[in-house]
């Protein structure tokens, strides 16, 4: 039985790519405490303010604590600054508290966003505290099995339904090869229209191979009286 | 730019926790000397959302290593009229904190003029837990319903939380949630969540070695909160003795008798 006091981490599967007028991000949704799945449905895609957000991976507790101090230092900023702040000043933000602290902290962050000077921008803040702005990012244990893939499938100048389908598709292969990733896939696209959350159940995910079918226990059909179960 | 935690290194830290306390345990325990055990509630707490609010419940065992210190402790803590938590781990580390928050609630609906809300509690919490790094062991189940809704948070020691519809934590926590991924539904009614919850605990109670005793329950609504104190006893002592458990005196052999005042009575005499 898993101790209660193992560190809660996100396993995790985090991706942020470009695409061509915005930015879009994803995640799995497992959190676990040690061999325990802790919550099967987080959301690991947070806001630090209307046009920038951050996927999370690494220790449950620093990402969180660095993402509501940065939330917090950005809402002061727009404030003083008088118009929406940039993602190049969300992300160097995020990059002064990792650094700083690197002592302390565990955690992979994805920042990701549009704002009116650059468009969209994904600036990547792996465990050192380095800053990196690229094209596309990924993070998380399940990230090693994507490498090859983003090589091969990544493009420059695809459209919102290309960059969303990519996303999705590399989450889920990430998803059957990382026993640390799981659940179901969130989405984030950032524009300049604003921002849209799509949601992914894991049994409408595509199969990979031998990947089985999903299927109800048979017993299902011997107790009739039961409440249906919850479906995520 | 604020640091959060100095870097250990020369520089002697000034405030926050000193952690060097912890790494002389653990050269201690690498030596062999055994830590004075603690109190743990062993543990299965639940919690989920219903139609009107949520449900709060725990079984009331407490443990000491291998033995039941107390066999009917309260797990689920006051916090605020419309807020309870209930508490996993070392039971001084959860008793401490949801009452150190209770009281800067308190503090806070004095200055505000307002109902408490259940993420001023979730901050005050996570906040503390992440500052000792986890070394406060307490795994809390936070619920209650404020101006904005019910609401259903779990807290863990590192201080990471989860907003979840039911939520369980504890060494019971997987035979609770076992029981609830396969019965839980949205818009349970009031019945159907009580039960639903005493379905839970006793999965604990019955298949966990540090769950035990009875079930608390506590149902928060909008305004409303009932706190149900050993809602269910199914572990009722079986066996009394007919004979009774009183030892008359005469039945043990006394060997010697010797009777030692413990304070000197000076007798004073009426005219000093």
């Amino acid at each position: 039985m898993e101790d209660v006091n193992a560190p809660h981490s996100m396993g995790t599967t985090i991706i942020g790519i470009t695409y061509d007028g915005g930015v879009v991000l994803g995640a799995d949704s497992r959190t676990s405490t040690g061999m325990y799945v802790a919550n099967r449905a987080s959301d690991k895609i947070t806001q630090l303010t209307d046009n920038v957000y951050l996927c999370r991976s690494g220790s449950a507790a620093d990402s969180q604590v660095v993402s509501d101090y940065v939330r917090y230092f950005l809402h002061q900023h727009t404030i003083q600054l008088g118009q929406p702040a940039t993602v190049k000043v969300a992300s160097n933000l995020i990059r002064l508290l990792s650094y700083s602290n690197k002592n302390m902290l565990e955690t992979g962050l994805i920042v990701g966003g549009w704002d009116k000077y650059e468009g969209g921008k994904i600036y990547s803040v792996p465990l050192g505290g380095t800053l990196l702005e690229q094209p596309f990012a990924i993070g998380g244990s399940g990230s090693s099995y994507l490498y090859g893939f983003f090589d091969q499938a990544w493009k420059e100048g695809m459209n919102k339904d290309e960059a969303e389908k990519l996303v999705v598709k590399a989450v889920s292969l990430a998803i059957a090869r990382d026993g640390a990733s799981g659940g179901v896939v969130r989405t984030v696209i950032i524009n300049s229209e604003g921002v849209t959350r799509n949601f992914y159940p894991g049994d409408e995910l595509p199969l990979w191979h031998e990947e089985l079918e999903p299927c109800s226990s048979l017993l299902d059909i011997l107790s009739s009286t039961g409440p249906e179960p919850m479906s995520i | 730019m604020g640091v959060l935690v100095k870097e250990a290194i020369d520089v002697p830290p000034k405030g926050g926790f000193n952690f060097d306390l912890c790494r002389r345990n653990e050269m201690l325990l690498k030596k062999g000397v055994q830590a004075p055990s603690f109190r743990k509630t062993g543990t299965t707490i639940v919690g989920l959302v219903f139609q009107d609010g949520v449900i709060l419940g725990a079984d009331t065992r407490a443990t000491e290593g291998p033995i039941v210190c107390d066999k009917n402790c309260e797990k689920i803590h006051y916090m605020a009229p419309n807020i309870y938590c209930c508490g996993a781990g070392t039971a001084a580390d959860t008793e401490a904190v949801t009452d150190m928050v209770s009281s800067q609630l308190q503090l806070h609906r004095y200055a505000t003029g307002r109902e408490s809300r259940v993420v001023t509690a979730l901050t005050l919490l996570k906040s503390h837990l992440f500052s000792y790094q986890g070394y406060v062991s307490a795994a809390l189940v936070l619920g209650g319903v404020d101006v904005t809704g019910p609401h259903l948070h779990t807290i863990y020691p590192h201080g990471s939380t989860d907003t979840l519809p039911f939520a369980t934590m504890g060494s019971g926590s997987l035979a609770a949630m076992a029981i609830f991924e396969s019965k839980y539904r949205e818009g349970l009614s009031r019945e159907e969540g009580i039960r639903l919850v005493c379905e839970a605990i006793c999965s604990g109670i019955f298949n966990d070695l540090g769950s035990g005793s009875n079930v608390d329950v506590c149902v928060i609504t909008k305004g409303h909160k009932d706190y149900l104190r050993n809602h269910m006893l199914p572990n009722p002592r079986t066996y009394v003795s007919s004979k009774g458990y009183s030892f008359a005196k005469g039945q043990t052999e006394v060997l010697s008798t010797k009777i030692m005042p413990l304070r000197e009575k000076v007798e004073l005499g009426r005219d000093v």
